[in-house]
């Protein structure tokens, strides 16, 4: 079995404690009403999954704080990471590689 | 659950301030000088090395070797120079030697090349063990005489959730028992400015807390660059914000007791948090945060006996003059690179203990390893050391904050 934490009950995001393949359930530990969310893809260990749905430009929440806003409408059980979640202070946080973290805006010619 | 009384051997040295190491420190003055200081430490037991590698000088390195050269974990000190560089060894074995430790200085130039000066640096460096081990005061050591520091590095999800909030409770416990606990990194408190503020002390301090978060802020957006990394992302980690608040997590839930920059330690017991964010100034030079290595080195200078260093990803570096213990909260990292982990804090997140229970069994380490036991980095040689150009507006050179 998978679980992931919800660390605040005011959290729309859960971290994964395991690997979850995609069409997975997985079980929200924390202190929300929500017990189980299923995966729309496969998501790594320690990756973030939403467990509400969070319009476009709506803040994602995590530990009870904003960590940014959703660049795009995210779903229960999408993989939340650089495509759809956007740093608000941090102007380079949309350009890097998305599985890799890796910048794409430095030339090494 | 009351603490035992811990009490361990250290030494005391002659300006008051007590080591749990007893050292000897290799300090050159410019790259230069690096291999030769590096080939005089070499072999010799207990003997470590800093150096910094400019040619023109820098208040903020020259503030920073001194506070190195003078941390209770020292005993003696050779400062090497070259001949050509602005910085001074003899000033800084000069002010050492105030310190009441012993110092000595020579150029390579006038000892006659490498050779000559390795001979005569390993001729020094023995002649200082020798007082060290014969001339040095031993006295019972305890908690509240001890000074530790944390920093994280190659963060992943994990270390907001178990690694950092581990260091954290023990960091309660230490304060809890009389002790000082330092922590840094205001770059990675970005977006937390309400909640650092509710940590204050005193109104003061708060004011130093605001003072410290907007620098940072404002510096962040002035060199475009935010403390995050591919490796951070890799690991689950998206927004600065969201590493944020897994980083500050590590200071525990004490008040904190002021704000001190680099080079400065705290006057009194408690939590406190440094700041290493570079001030404006015409040069503009010193970025924050470089790498773990420079926030390590920043702890230290606080007067930091231990460095608690947390990472999740996985990182294997050390530290000269005060030892490393390496924390991660990433089981699949512990057992991956165990060679290189001290600590497994992940057992929080399968369940094999509580964040309390983690948290007493850290203190039983940091309390072995400030009675002498070895870390991973420091059995594998790991001393890695930076100092760097910065400027920070620290007028003086004497020690303390500036509450």
């Amino acid at each position: 079995m998978n679980f992931c934490i919800q660390i605040d009950p005011s959290d729309n995001t859960a971290v994964l404690l395991g690997d979850a393949h995609q069409g997975e359930s997985v079980t929200i530990l924390g202190k929300s009403s929500q017990q189980v969310v299923e995966t729309n893809e496969s998501i790594a260990y320690t990756h973030k999954i939403a467990i509400k749905k969070i319009p476009k430009g709506t803040a994602v929440i995590k530990y009870g704080i904003s960590i940014g806003h959703a660049t795009q409408d995210i779903n229960i059980g999408d993989w939340i990471h650089l495509h759809n979640l956007a740093s608000d202070y941090d102007e380079r946080s949309s350009t890097l590689e998305l599985h890799s973290g890796l910048s794409t805006d430095m030339s090494y010619e | 659950m009351t603490l035992p009384s811990y009490s361990w051997p250290g030494y005391l040295r002659k300006d008051g301030r007590k080591g749990i190491r007893n050292l000897v420190l290799v300090v050159y003055t410019v790259e230069c000088a690096r291999h030769v200081a590096h080939l005089i430490a070499q072999d010799e037991p207990e003997s470590h090395i800093i150096g910094f590698p400019g040619c023109t000088d820098n208040q903020y390195a020259i503030r920073l070797l001194l506070a190195l050269a003078r941390h209770p974990n020292i005993g003696a000190v050779l400062a090497v120079g070259l001949g050509c560089e602005y910085t001074q060894p003899a000033k800084i074995a000069e002010v050492v030697r105030r310190s009441g430790r012993e110092a000595e200085w020579f150029y390579i130039q006038d000892a006659g090349g490498t050779s000559a000066s390795v001979e005569r640096g390993k001729e020094i460096i023995t002649r200082l063990r020798l007082q060290l081990e014969n001339g040095s005061q031993i006295i019972p050591i305890t908690l509240p005489d001890l000074v530790v520091g944390a920093e994280c590095g190659g963060s992943d999800a994990t270390s907001g959730l178990a690694g950092n909030p581990v260091v954290g409770s023990f960091y309660d416990l230490l304060v809890d028992a009389g002790g000082t606990t330092i922590f840094e990194e205001i770059a990675e408190m970005l977006g937390l400015k309400s909640i650092m503020l509710n940590r204050a002390a005193t109104p003061e301090v708060e004011v130093q807390l605001a003072d410290a978060y907007d620098n940072a802020e404002q510096y962040c957006q002035d060199v475009r660059q935010y403390s995050i990394s591919p490796g951070n992302f890799a690991g689950g980690l998206t927004a600065i914000e969201e590493k944020s608040m897994g980083a500050f997590i590590k200071g525990g839930s004490k008040p904190i007791q002021g704000v001190i920059r680099v080079s400065e330690r705290p006057t009194k017991s408690g939590l406190w948090l440094m700041d290493s964010v570079p001030d404006p100034h015409y040069m503009q030079f010193g970025y924050t945060n470089l790498n773990d290595t420079e926030g390590i080195m920043d702890l230290i200078s606080g007067g930091a006996h231990i460095i608690l260093f947390i990472t999740g990803r996985g990182s294997v570096i050390g530290s000269p003059i005060a030892p490393l213990i390496k924390i991660t909260g990433n089981v699949k990292t512990y057992f991956h690179m165990e060679g290189d982990m001290d600590f497994n804090a992940g057992r929080v997140l399968t369940g094999e203990m509580t964040l309390e229970e983690a948290a007493y069994d850290l203190l039983e380490l940091v309390v072995r390893v400030a009675n002498g036991e070895v870390t991973k980095s420091e059995s594998l040689g790991h001393r890695e050391y930076f100092i760097m150009y910065k400027h920070q507006d620290t007028p003086s050179l004497i020690d303390g904050c500036r509450l």
